[in-house]
Order: C-alpha cells, then structure tokens, then sequence
C-alpha cells in the first residue's frame, strides 16, 4: 500500500491544523456559516438533516488493518458506534459534534487518512476497481494509477474551484467493477501492440440527467496520462457552465458541445501541457507501484476448504455467493456482505469493523476493500482459511451469502439522514431484503442488483440497477418510481422508466410482483433478470407492475 | 388575493450539535411540541428576523408550516416530521434522548 511520504504528512498536518483554527473561529463567531460552509465542505464536513456527517475518504477503497481499526475506534469515540461505507468508496460518520471535528481529522492523520476533497467543486476521491490487483481478469493493477491521480489533483491550484464536482474512476480490467461509463472520466486500461495505455471515458454520469459515458480516446499512452487528464479537466473548467448547476457537470458540457469540439479543445490544450509533464510524474508513479507490489502468495493444501465446502452447507451457499476468482492459485477473493436481510445496507458496527481488520490481518495479508456497491472485501484470502473466516464472519453477524443477489441493495441514506433527499431508501432496502429473505427465493432469482436513490442525484445509483427505485416527493407523500434495465457494467445503460410510481406501502408488492414475473418470463434458470429483460423489453414487466391497468385495457 | 398565513414555527440545526432546533419565545428547544407557533406573517418575519441573525448559535434558519389544531404544533410534511423524530432505521437522535429521559 501507499505510504505517505513526509510531504503528504506535513500538508495533511498543516490542513487540520487550519481547519481546527476555522471551527475555532466559527464557535466564536469569528466567521458567519456562510464564510465557514465552503471550508468544512473543503474537509468533507457537511450538515445533515439531524447532524453534521464527516466524509472520510478511503482512496480507490484500500484500506489496511490498522487504518479500519481507527475508523472503528473513531465511530466510537466520537459517533455513535458505527459508520456507513457509501458507493464512493467512502466511509460517512454520521453524528459528529462540530467541536470534536478537528479532532477526528487528527485521528484520521494517524493512520494517513483524511477527508480533503470528498465534498465541493472539486476533484473528488479516486475510485478504483474493488477487485484491484488480486482479480483474474485484470491487466494491471489500477491503484497506483489512482493513486498518482489523487496526488496529482489534491489541492491541483487549477481545480479547486471548478464548475461542479468531478469524479473519476479506474479499472484495470474489462469486467468494470467500478461503474467507469457513469464518471466523469472513467480510465480503462487497455493494451495495444504490447503498449499499456488507458481508454479514457468522459462526460458519464447519473443524476436529473444521466448519461453514459464517451470514449474520448481510445487509446492514451500510459505516460501520457496525466497531462491528458489535465487538458481535460482544464477544457471543463473554462467550458463548464456555471449559470446553472444542473448543468454544471461535464457531462452537459461533452452533450452541449458536442464529443467532437470536446476532443478537439483537449487535444489542443494538450500539445500545450503535454510539455509541461517532464516524467517526474512516471518517476513518482514509478515508486508507488513498488508499494503496491503483489504479497507473497503462498502455498498450501485445499483440503480444510474443500472439506468444509462438501459437508457444510452454509459454508457451500456462502461460497458459492461470496467468492470470486483470484489471479493466484488457492487464492480466493471474498466479498463481506454489509447487507444482513433487514439492516442498513453499507453499515458497519465498530466490533465489526474490528473483526474485518483482524481477519485481514490475520488471514488477509493485511488488505481490505470498500466496494462501490457498499460491502467490504479480503482482497487476497488463502482457500484453506476461507472456512475459519466464515465462522468468525458469521459470528460477527457478517455471515450473509448474497452478494450479487436482490438482497445485495446499494441505497444511498435518503431522507433518514441527507438534507437533500426527497424520500427515505433505506426502509425500502430494509424491507425488499427482509421480504425476500421470507420468501427464500434470492437464490433461485440469481444475479438481480436492486439500487435506490431518494432523490434525483442518484447517489444510489438507481439509473444503473437491473432494477433502480427512486424515491420522490409527489404532493406530500413519499413516492417510488421504478425503472428496469438498468447496468453499471462494461455494458452499461440507463434504466427505462416503468410507469407512475408506487406509495412506500405498494412498492414492495410491486417488486414482488416484477420479481415472481420474471420467474415465470425466463427461458432457463440460468437467464438473468438482466438478461431476459433485454431479450423481451418493458413490457411483460409493465404488465407484472400494473395488473389493474392491463385488466382495464382488455 | 394573497394565500392566507398557515401556522409556521421558525427552524434550524444547532451550530454545535447539527441536530434539529425550534425557536421558542425565548430561546430554542429540541422538542417541536415545546415550539413557538406563529400565526401572523408579520410576526414571524420578524422572529426570522431575529432567529437568522443567532449566527454564533444556529444555522439554516427557515419557516416550516405546522398544524397547530391539536394545541402543539405537528408537522404537516413528512420531512419535517423525519427532522422532529430523528432517523426510522435507528433509535438514534432525538429518539435516543428520549429513551434516556
């Protein structure tokens, strides 16, 4: 892992000791909350419905033991036990005092975390494949990438005041687990006659205008990064409206302007900066791979797990949901649900937080993911461990076998905790989880990715969710509209719109309803939902959501 | 014709907490039951007024609609009754001060 160097120590020093100065002189009444508000959103320190919650980054989602061990002790200390991991790859407190803010950040520092750049204008926290460097299917590891970025646009002078936030993301593989068509600017590495380079994606996102994203080059050089990633962000700064934040995004400047003027005012900036980049850049990505070299995988026998795998059936079903496929041989990736049926989905209890560092530690290699899809991951876990780790797991209430699946929910915190919602999610995620947990059908189902936002900036990414739900305000009432089709993957769409939306009361029903249909639409169990929508279209769906209305058409 | 005034009571979040606040007729409370209810436009412009310049003490200040029929002040927008309750996924905010009361 990326270890900071005395540069990134003294800056993140000297920031919290300014910012510790600032809510000084907001308590004192020194500085109005309109003079204040940019500088805590600076520190990822918003105010909520009922507190201030702190946005604390997690770069490209890594963490290792002792950093997870900290934000456990932090939850503890200074909130109320618990901290919810969003599908940025970030961890959000949600009941921080202001006094105690300074605090945090320097207990962040610690173990080299802050919360810089995780609000405003600005170039947001890094994401990164959760599967990076221990995949399969994986050209190359992408963090050190992400990291070079992250230290690249930290404090960038040119950046901090830009149209509207920007938020990149990087794959190094082509299953794109980091949703990279819906960013800003989303890198894939690619290769081509041998070389390394990236495919650079821009102008994706969701939101009250969603959008995939472009391929604004198909293949960048991998030296040339970031001087390109500078042309672009600098063509945005100048270009972006600032009339207008809802079109503020870049993806309106790429949609307003056109794919083709946009490449062009880029790739003119950047004969113009491609100068400036005179391979320091290379040097210095150049040592952070050597912290991110692979761990020394070891050897050992397959019996326990194989063992374990034949004769315990909770064992087999976790398993067979949980695991992914390790580059290393024996090797196996495991995914922690942080969706228990009926709890709230991304959170994570202070004890369990711990247990996960310990298993990590312990059996892990010391590494541990946040996944955008709000669960934790053991990136390099040894079969032969994987039946103990189920145990600890599941005496942590960290047990559940259902990654992928209905229960796997993605929901942003909705109307429970953010001042902007228009509608709670998390009831709703709660609640479409416990019921299907009755039902005892989420494996039968299969793959099924529900995600719901509540409200229009689609923090839940409902737009891409096989099934996504978003929760409106309609006349006072809380309302849920669904669409289908939705995908966040390399081949990624927007979801369709279903039809009117449905009370809180009639949306669980409602998915019912869709999910049974699909049952019985189906070719084979091995069809998707994804699948068989895409092979017969909305409208057996539509039929399955509004029996009444097809009743009063025949 | 102007709409006619409903009953409004001026609210916020506290600077040092972040939780949710309601003006009384001398000071805040935490409790909505407890807030002042104003019924003339006049008035309440003039509590805005005073409630928007506690900059060392409140943030956010605005007016939300109550209904008063029932002789304390409810809320009338499920948001507003979110923000007098606290989160429905834990006891935690307000509902937490209240278990320990």
């Amino acid at each position: 892992m990326y270890n900071y160097t005395d540069f990134d120590a003294a800056f993140i020093k000297e920031r919290n000791a300014q910012f510790r100065s600032q809510v000084e002189r907001r308590i004192d009444g020194s500085l109005t909350e309109d003079e204040f508000k940019p500088l805590r959103l600076m520190n990822g320190l918003y105010l909520q419905l009922h507190a201030y919650m702190l946005r604390v980054a997690i770069p490209y989602g890594t963490l290792n033991s002792r950093q997870m061990h900290k934000l456990a002790d932090i939850a503890d200390r200074w909130d109320k036990g618990y901290g919810h991991f969003t599908t940025r790859q970030n961890i959000q407190y949600n009941w921080p005092e202001l006094r105690d803010v300074p605090d945090m950040l320097d207990a962040l520092a610690e173990v080299q975390m802050h919360a810089i750049q995780t609000s405003g204008n600005t170039i947001r926290n890094v994401t990164a494949d959760h599967f990076a460097g221990a995949s399969a299917d994986e050209i190359a590891d992408p963090r050190p990438v992400a990291e070079l970025i992250r230290q690249w646009s930290t404090d960038h002078p040119e950046f901090q005041f830009l149209p509207r936030k920007f938020k990149v993301a990087v794959t190094g593989s082509s299953t794109d687990r980091a949703v990279t068509k819906a960013h800003d600017i989303g890198l894939r590495m690619v290769e081509r006659d041998g070389e390394a380079g990236f495919e650079v994606i821009v102008g994706g996102g969701l939101g009250r205008t969603p959008m995939i994203g472009k391929v604004l080059r198909e293949f960048l050089p991998r030296e040339d990064l970031l001087p390109y990633l500078e042309s672009i962000v600098s063509v945005y700064n100048v270009l972006g409206r600032r009339d207008n934040k809802y079109k503020a995004r870049i993806k309106i400047t790429v949609h307003e302007n056109g794919l083709e003027d946009i490449r062009a005012r880029v790739e003119e900036r950047f004969a113009l900066v491609r100068p400036l980049f005179t391979g320091v850049d290379q040097q210095m990505l150049a040592a952070i791979e050597s912290d991110f070299a692979a761990p020394e995988f070891r050897e050992k026998s397959l019996a326990a797990f194989e063992g374990a795998y034949t004769n315990d059936p909770v064992f087999r079903s976790w398993a067979d949901t949980n695991l992914s496929d390790h580059r290393a041989p024996g090797y196996a990736i495991v995914s922690i649900s942080l969706k228990a049926h009926g709890a709230t989905p991304g959170d994570a209890t202070s004890d369990q937080m711990r247990e996960m560092a310990e298993l990590a530690r312990e059996y892990g290699h010391d590494e541990l993911r946040i996944s955008h899809e709000q669960n934790v991951i053991l990136p390099h876990v040894h079969k032969s461990d994987l039946p103990a780790i189920h145990a600890r797991l599941k005496a942590a209430g960290l047990g559940t076998a259902n990654i992928g699946l209905i229960s796997d929910i993605i929901a942003c915190p909705g109307m429970d905790y953010c001042a902007l919602a228009t509608a709670r999610s998390i009831p709703i995620a709660q609640e479409i989880a416990t019921r299907f947990d009755e039902l005892k059908l989420e494996h039968d189902v299969g793959p099924l990715k529900i995600k719901i936002s509540g409200c229009i900036n689609a923090c839940g990414h409902h737009h891409v969710g096989h099934i996504g739900i978003l929760g409106l305000d309609r006349a006072g009432v809380e309302n849920y509209q669904i669409t289908l089709g939705g995908d966040g993957s390399e081949d990624a769409s927007i979801g369709e719109r279903a039809g009117p939306g449905f009370s809180a009361e009639e949306i669980i029903p409602a998915i019912e309803r869709l999910v049974l249909a699909y049952l019985d639409l189906r070719s084979e169990p091995a069809e998707t939902f994804l699948e068989t929508y895409r092979r017969l279209g909305l409208a057996p769906f539509k039929a399955a959501l509004y029996p009444e209305t097809q009743a009063n058409a025949a | 014709m102007a709409r006619a005034f409903t009953p409004k009571v001026v609210t916020a979040n506290d600077l040092l907490k972040g939780d949710v606040i309601y003006q009384t007729a001398d000071g805040w409370t935490r409790d909505l039951a407890l807030a002042e209810v104003l019924t003339d436009e006049a008035d309440a412009d003039l509590r805005m007024i005073d409630a928007s310049q506690q900059t060392d003490r409140v943030v956010g200040v605005y007016l939300a609609d109550v209904d008063a029929s029932g002789g304390t002040p409810r809320p009338t927008h499920f948001r507003e009754d979110f923000r007098a309750t606290g989160p429905s996924n834990y006891a935690h905010g307000k509902q937490e001060a209240q278990a320990h009361v």
